[in-house]
């Protein structure tokens, strides 16, 4: 049953991505609030799947490739919509959304049996740390979506360029003043994670931090993103300089979350579920 | 009763120049107002006359051809127009054509530049006017309010208004999108002239709220604050200023630049790095083109807005040709009010049936009545024929008198349903 309604959230954020991807281009009113229905559509369903497979597991479902990668699509959409909800930063939905789609669709490509826990994950710590993480995560994806809207549109009032981005995306300030928004939640977020990982990894293994790559790399990011934090906040850097330095502390934190696990042996690796 | 006819004569900015157009706004008559004047002439019902710098337009409903040639009369007795000129840059619109003529100007698709709301306004003053005077009837009244529905529908429906067509609007959309909302954000002026002056004024409308006049002479500088609200300062303090400032409008006559990149760049750390957006229009150019690379400083100087302002301009018509498709399909739906309007038809139909239904009744009588005389034959058509005329009689007269502004379209609704005329189009179809 979960994978089934799993199935039907992936064909409805795809629907939804189809209505944003419309709307940037026609502009038509209406086709937005469609997309957005479509969109909190799928993440019911999505959010029914998870609880679902939370069930049928009887643990947490934070723990292989395809768990980690639909959990983050779902943290994503749930951002997005709540932040839409307050804010409502035109065309956001047109960027956020086919991520968040494409994280699904990788979802739904990985191995999606329920495997037993290894007795390691047995732990309270397991749901805190993950979901943790996972909402840091996804709210400096939004970031990187707004500081990546922020240099196409820079790019067009630079280049005294006026196209058809220009007409379509915000102001400078407001893509800048709602990336730094979402750097100052995702900030304290990424942090917690660490910590409560760092906890966790007392009880599981006695020490609270042993460098193994995940870790090594998350301190990495950390320390990227406390630099871009610190420039914003004390010196006044904001605008093209702040919004490069949020791509780049993205990309290394889709590195930390992916990449290590995929490429660099450790106690984080899903490898032991995916090879 | 014959159908009123709506008709539509005037000039506008592409048929006739200045000159003419202002020949004919009859404004120059104390005795008696435009909207008397046409409403004097005799087979004129409504009218509706429209005033404006780049068009005159009278727009009536009447009876016959006269009323027409009525209407160039008086503009050629009420001006030293000759006939030759006046009919040289005169159109006259009948019916669909004036509808569709009404819609296209009341929705800016007749202006000078396309798009700009101003007409409208105007066509309603116009309207005001006319009503106030009672000038109006049914037939223009809705003419009128769907005119400015059908502006309506082309404004939210196309793009048509959405780009600036100017060098201060075009500056003060650039403004919108560097810094989203401009309320509380802080202008300078350096140096004045009309075109800074009109877009400080723009900006103050968009939410602006602190504004600095700088200028070579402070005496003017004091003067041009007081008439814009700003504060005034000289040329030394400009650098001092720039620290707080978010937009810069410079157009000083001065022969050099004023505004060099490294000085531009001093300022951008005590500013915090907040963006910086000059507008220089000023020509030869007050500000050093190499400012637009710092990071997070915008200069457009006046080549760049109008480059941006004729872009616009091909945007809009290209709105432009969705608005007129909404137009023609309004003058469509307008005409088919209008002919559901004429009361002729429907007493002809009802006329035909009852002759019909006699011929028909009297044909098959006529089996069981072999042997009539033609004199007999004779009396027998006459009797069924004023049977069914006394029986129409009253009908046709109550129609006729109650042909009326308001319940007109229900009246003959509802004749239509009492005689059947509906249900036997159906059945011959």
């Amino acid at each position: 049953m979960h994978k089934f309604l799993f199935q039907l959230a992936v064909f409805t954020y795809l629907l939804a991505t189809a209505g944003f991807l419309v709307h940037i281009i026609t502009l038509k009113k209406g086709v937005e609030k469609t997309a957005t229905a479509f969109l909190a559509a799928g993440f019911c369903l999505h959010t029914a799947s998870v609880v679902m497979r939370w069930i049928a597991a009887g643990h947490p479902p934070m723990v292989n490739l395809h768990e980690s990668l639909s959990l983050f699509s779902w943290a994503t959409v749930a951002a997005y919509l709540a932040f839409q909800w307050r804010l409502r930063v035109k065309a956001l939905g047109a960027f956020v959304t086919p991520i968040a789609t494409v994280i699904m669709a990788a979802s739904s490509m990985q191995q999606k049996d329920i495997l037993p826990l290894t007795p390691a994950l047995k732990s309270i710590w397991l749901p805190i740390h993950a979901s943790i993480c996972l909402m840091a995560d996804a709210v400096l994806l939004m970031a990187f979506c707004l500081a990546g809207m922020y240099l196409m549109q820079e790019r067009q009032i630079k280049g005294k360029k006026l196209g058809a981005v220009f007409k379509r995306l915000p102001s400078l300030q407001t893509l800048d003043a709602m990336s730094g928004l979402c750097l100052k939640i995702g900030f304290p977020l990424l942090t917690l994670g660490i910590v409560t990982g760092s906890i966790w990894a007392e009880q599981a293994w006695g020490s609270y931090w042993s460098w193994d790559p995940k870790e090594t790399w998350s301190l990495i990011t950390w320390f990227v993103y406390a630099a871009l934090l610190h420039q914003r906040l004390a010196v006044g850097w904001q605008g093209r300089r702040t919004a490069i330095m949020t791509i780049i502390g993205f990309i290394v934190l889709i590195f930390t979350f992916l990449g290590v696990s995929l490429l660099l042996p450790g106690a984080h690796t899903y490898s032991t579920w995916h090879e | 009763m014959s159908k009123p006819e709506i008709a539509l004569l005037g000039v506008n900015h592409k048929t006739a120049p200045v000159e003419i157009r202002e020949c004919l706004t009859l404004r120059n008559f104390p005795d008696s107002s435009p909207l008397e004047l046409l409403s004097g002439i005799p087979g004129i019902k409504e009218a509706v006359f429209l005033s404006t710098c780049n068009r005159v337009e009278a727009l009536v409903t009447c009876q016959g051809e006269d009323a027409i040639e009525s209407v160039k009369q008086l503009w050629l007795s009420r001006s030293d127009l000759n006939e030759k000129k006046l009919n040289q840059s005169l159109y006259v619109h009948r019916n669909q054509e004036a509808i569709r003529h009404l819609f296209r100007v009341a929705a800016s698709l007749d202006s000078m530049v396309v798009g700009e709301p101003q007409i409208l306004g105007q066509i309603k003053d116009a309207y005001k006017k006319a009503v106030e005077a009672k000038a109006t009837g049914m037939i223009l009244n809705r003419l009128l309010h769907k005119a400015f529905s059908v502006a309506k529908r082309v404004r939210t429906e196309t793009r048509i208004a959405s780009h600036a067509v100017s060098i201060s609007y075009a500056a003060v959309e650039l403004a919108r999108k560097i810094f989203g909302d401009l309320y509380g954000k802080t202008a300078m002026l350096i140096g004045a002239g009309e075109m800074a002056e009109l877009a400080a004024q723009h900006l103050k409308t968009n939410g602006v709220k602190g504004l600095i006049v700088a200028n070579r002479t402070l005496s003017r500088a004091v003067n041009l604050a007081r008439d814009l609200g700003g504060k005034p300062i000289s040329l030394d303090e400009v650098d001092q200023a720039l620290v707080d400032v978010d937009i810069v409008i410079s157009s000083t006559g001065a022969p050099d630049i004023i505004l060099t990149r490294d000085r531009v760049k001093k300022i951008m750390r005590p500013r915090r790095h907040n963006l910086l957006f000059f507008i220089d229009i000023a020509v030869p150019r007050d500000i050093d083109p190499k400012v637009n690379d710092i990071e997070n400083v915008y200069l457009y100087d006046i080549d760049d807005l109008k480059g941006i302002v004729e872009f616009n301009k091909a945007e809009r018509e290209k709105e432009a040709a969705r608005a007129e498709r909404i137009v023609e399909s309004e003058v469509i739906k307008f005409l088919s009010w209008m002919e559901s309007l004429d009361i002729v038809p429907v007493i002809q139909r009802i006329q035909q049936k009852g002759e019909e239904i006699r011929q028909r009744e009297l044909s098959r009588s006529k089996k069981c009545l072999k042997g009539l005389t033609a004199e007999q034959e004779k009396a027998l058509d006459v009797m069924t024929r004023s049977i069914v005329q006394k029986l129409l009689s009253d009908p046709i007269i109550f129609l006729k008198k109650n042909v009326s502004p308001e319940n007109n379209k229900q009246l003959l609704d509802i004749t239509s349903k009492l005689f059947g005329l509906n249900e036997r189009d159906g059945r011959e179809k």
